[in-house]
């Protein structure tokens, strides 16, 4: 019940905190002056093609960017009606891209739902990867477990993202036979879902995940190996281990769940630092996420493609940290009753 | 007939440094409590842990031999294989640790935790050992054995956490229970009960206990036999009555002049004289609005309610109460640290003839002056001292803030400062880790002097000192407000050291004084039960006057539960009523 009550309060603020944002993405897209648009006009102008000029004077009309900025963003959000009416992010409509001269939904499409994919995997991997190694680094600390556990953390926090995904190419390549870029084989973009799709797909997104993964893995682990130090020198530990428990239970029972805590929190953190953090490998590895697609907008200050994909990263962030917060109420009593023992 | 457990020549050292326990052999019989008495560093718990085994990872066990004889037959706990001592642990040897509120896992309910050890050593399924905990819970005095079950360790208060610890120890029906300073973290009243139910488990079950406490009064209350260690050496052995009544080692001579007692009063003190007040809390009453998450509603409450407090010049006012009583919010009130409800106001007069000024409502000129004239000595001299600044730039701080005097001047005023607490000026130099826990408070008092106050504000100054050590922090306090004459305002858990160093006490219980008077009266003629239990609560080291249970449980309950006269609920409680000349209780008169 109190879960339930917490969840909707959560989904409220998380609402609010959204509409914040967007005036924030909206406000920063439009602070270098000038836009898309009247950069293109005036290069028409100066190269002498009125025709073009014809058609961007519609285009700013017809997407109010001859308006000033907070009607703009407004008409945006979908609040106020535009040259065409009632038609922004709350009706579903996304804008047009004007360095695509196409609608933002159809460029972005596929492209968000392979980047929620390919980052979930990798957040998947952090945790898998994370959890095992942390904890055996910390029941096991200064013996060579820890230490080989350390440096194949710093090794991963060392390694450039790109460099590391080139090595990988080659040699799943050449050994397990593993595709090289992409997320999928080439012949089956934009085919409808099939089993042969699947199968592609998780094949190619091996590489991209580990690569993605790596660095967050090694700094999840030494967080973890710390905060379980930490835990292991607490007195209910000592109180765990004069009960007469075995040091496998009394480790996974006590500390490790009073270390989970940290662990669960940084969901929230790990989902949008990988969104960025993997725009330099999505161009390397060639992933059809949307990471290449920001990068080219902010460039040619592609205004409604960026804000795009600038909102949906923080809508990302947000629900990671949602699910952090929600997790962390009914993993810790301390939070969920702490009215109670007042 | 051979002992339970027989410890015999155990040596423990870490690294190659020396040993800081050695040679200690004792024997403790089956039935029988054994008290470890010692100040903090004496080994007592490196020596008791060692018969679980649970010591700090470099911890060496260098030679000897404990011996423990139960219903199984003879063991060598340093020798046994780690399984076999698996199986002792919480079984047939438990224990409980000093603190109740991190012994504890946060995160598992109370029944779960304690249902553990049945489940390990009994083999029982969910249905029995959860009967069995209830029972266990009944039998510590929890009231709904239900409820507790299904709480968390943070619901519940200190004295609460114990009862379950006790539990969890209890639960397997051990032959021996290691209590490691099992009442320290606990108020006086609350040490008490604890101390009762100890003694009641013991004598149902029958089993042996090994007793760790700094305190001769718990020993007074608890032991059969004593065994008083100093620096890791066993200085005397013996029966308490051999023990307590004639101590014969030097040692543990010198504990019994250090500990506090409440004194044996034939007559009333005079009232005290309230011409010249230097300090005048007047209507006190503070309120806190905590803030629920989300759409509760925020609840308030009251930490201290209608607290008058005067303190005449060059006197010892003590507030004394335990935790949760108001005492210490008092305090931050009186400094300007919190600001009153409105009704209520401190006024602090700086010398006879100058006009009271209102600590709430000062200039910035006047805040300054009050903030040179009146000084904190803090609880935790750990943590009070910055372990980066070295002892000078420690002691001259508060004169560069007050731009006080020259280089020198400053440096000077220092190194008699530190002469006057009984330190050595050439101490100036190091940090504070090269200090012992004595002599950080010492430094952290001659730092409250380098401006020449004249109020000094102690915040419990000796509660987290060992005994010896707390009786020279008091005669040096003694001393120093006698010669600058100073005045303090001492706020403080323990009746006893209270008894020594005030002119005027004030009992606090739920966030009101329940009676008021000098110490000598209070001990002569106390008329609240809540002072009653107080002071009965107190341990004493005398086999003589054993704590009397009854009269601790007719006042430490919730002033709900006081008799007719003193009983009150929430806001609706008396007012204080003068039944002798300075002697003033809260009952409806």
């Amino acid at each position: 019940m109190i879960i339930l009550r917490y969840a909707v309060f959560r989904t409220i603020t998380m609402l609010l905190t959204l509409f914040v944002v967007s005036i924030l993405v909206f406000v920063i897209i439009n602070l270098p002056p000038g836009d898309y648009l009247s950069n293109q006009i005036a290069e028409l102008r100066a190269t002498g093609q009125a025709e073009g000029v014809a058609k961007a004077e519609f285009l700013r009309r017809e997407y109010a960017l001859d308006r000033p900025v907070w009607e703009q963003y407004f008409i945006w959000v979908g609040m106020l009606p535009g040259p065409n009416g009632f038609s922004g992010l709350l009706q579903g409509d996304f804008g047009w891209s004007f360095e695509f001269d196409r609608p933002v939904g159809e460029i972005v499409g596929d492209a968000l739902w392979l980047t929620v994919l390919v980052n979930l995997a990798a957040v998947l991997f952090v945790y898998a990867v994370a959890l095992p190694l942390g904890v055996l680094a910390a029941a096991k600390s200064e013996t060579w477990v820890d230490y080989t556990a350390g440096f194949i953390g710093y090794l991963g926090l060392a390694t450039p993202n790109f460099l590391l995904a080139l090595i990988l190419f080659y040699y799943g390549n050449k050994y397990f036979d593993l595709p090289i870029g992409g997320l999928m084989a080439p012949e089956l973009e934009g085919a409808p879902m099939s089993w042969e799709k699947v199968r592609s797909i998780l094949l190619h997104l091996i590489v991209p995940t580990f690569v993605i993964g790596t660095s967050g893995a090694a700094a999840m682990m030494q967080r973890l190996r710390a905060n379980m130090l930490d835990e292991l020198s607490k007195p209910y530990v000592e109180t765990a281990k004069a009960k007469g428990l075995s040091p496998r239970r009394a480790l996974t029972k006590y500390p490790l769940r009073m270390a989970f805590n940290p662990f669960v929190a940084d969901i929230g953190n790990l989902l949008p630092a990988m969104v960025s953090g993997s725009v330099l490998v999505s161009v390397v590895l060639g992933l059809q996420t949307i990471g290449p697609s920001l990068l080219t907008a902010l460039k040619s200050q592609d205004q409604f493609l960026a804000a795009f994909i600038l909102m949906f990263v923080a809508l990302l962030t947000l629900i990671g940290t949602m699910i952090s917060d929600i997790l962390l109420v009914l993993l810790d009593p301390r939070i969920r009753y702490g009215e109670r023992g007042q | 007939m051979t002992g339970l457990l027989e410890v015999e020549a155990l040596t423990i050292g870490f690294g190659t440094a020396p040993p800081v326990v050695s040679d200690v052999s004792f024997c403790v019989n089956a039935g029988e409590t054994l008290a470890l008495v010692g100040e903090s560093g004496s080994g007592k718990t490196l020596t008791c842990r060692s018969a679980l085994r649970i010591l700090p990872a470099a911890a060496q066990i260098r030679s000897g031999t404990l011996r423990f004889a139960g219903r199984e037959g003879a063991v060598d706990l340093l020798k046994a294989p780690e399984r076999q001592l698996r199986d002792i642990r919480g079984n047939r040897i438990a224990m409980i640790f000093q603190e109740p509120m991190r012994s504890l896992s946060p995160l598992h309910r109370l029944g779960n935790q304690v249902a553990e050890v049945l489940h390990l050593h009994r083999n029982m399924g969910r249905a029995e050992a959860k009967r069995r905990v209830l029972e266990q819970f009944e039998k510590v005095g929890f009231v709904e054995p239900e409820r507790a079950f299904r709480s968390y360790p943070f619901e519940m208060s200190g004295g609460m956490r114990q009862r379950a610890m006790i539990a969890m120890a209890m639960v397997a029906k051990p032959e021996l229970l290691i209590a490691d300073e099992p009442t320290t973290a606990l108020d006086v009243t609350t040490q008490a009960q604890v101390l009762g139910l100890i003694n009641t488990l013991q004598a149902e079950t029958g089993m042996a206990v090994i007793l760790v406490t700094h305190d001769l009064g718990v020993v007074a209350n608890m032991a059969q036999r004593v065994v008083v260690m100093n620096k890791g050496r066993v200085m005397e052995a013996g029966s308490a009555k051999d023990v307590l009544g004639a101590p014969a080692h030097g040692y543990t001579a010198k504990l019994f002049a250090a500990a506090p007692v409440i004194p044996e009063v034939a007559t009333p003190a005079p009232k005290l004289e309230y011409d010249d007040v230097i300090f005048d809390l007047r209507n006190v009453t503070k309120t806190y609005t905590l803030k629920a998450g989300g759409w509760r509603k925020p609840v308030q409450v009251t930490a201290c309610r209608d607290v008058d407090l005067q303190l005449p010049r060059g006197k010892t006012l003590a507030v004394v109460g335990e935790s949760g009583s108001g005492k210490t919010t008092c305090a931050r009130v009186a400094l300007g640290a919190e600001r009153p409800d409105p009704g209520g106001e401190v006024l602090f007069r700086a010398s006879p003839d100058a006009p009271p000024i209102p600590v709430h409502d000062m200039t910035p000129a006047q805040r300054t002056a009050f903030q040179r004239q009146a000084q904190m000595v803090f609880q935790d001299p750990y943590s009070s001292l910055s372990p980066r600044m070295r002892v000078l730039e420690a002691m001259v701080e508060p004169m560069e803030i007050h731009n006080i005097g020259t280089r020198n001047d400053r440096r000077e005023k220092a190194a008699e400062m530190l002469r006057m607490v009984g330190l050595n000026p050439d101490m100036l130099r190091r940090y504070p880790h090269a200090f012992s826990g004595g002599q950080r408070q010492r430094l952290s008092i001659a730092r409250a002097l380098t401006l020449d106050p004249q109020l000094l504000i102690c915040d419990e100054p000796t509660s987290a000192l060992d005994v010896s050590v707390q009786d020279q922090i008091l005669t040096l306090l003694e001393d120093i407000r006698d010669r600058a004459g100073l005045s303090y305002f001492f706020i403080s858990h323990d009746l006893a050291v209270v008894a020594r160093i005030a002119d005027e006490v004030a009992v606090m219980r739920a966030g009101v004084i329940v009676e008021q008077a000098p110490p000598d009266t209070l001990f002569y003629n106390p008329q609240h039960p809540y002072t009653k239990a107080l002071i009965a609560a107190q341990p004493e080291p005398d086999l003589a006057r054993p704590i009397d249970l009854d009269l601790v449980a007719r006042g430490a309950g919730a002033p709900t539960s006081w008799p007719e006269m003193f009983r009150f609920d929430g806001a609706a409680a008396p007012d204080l009523t003068e039944l002798e000349p300075g002697h003033r209780v809260r009952c409806h008169a």
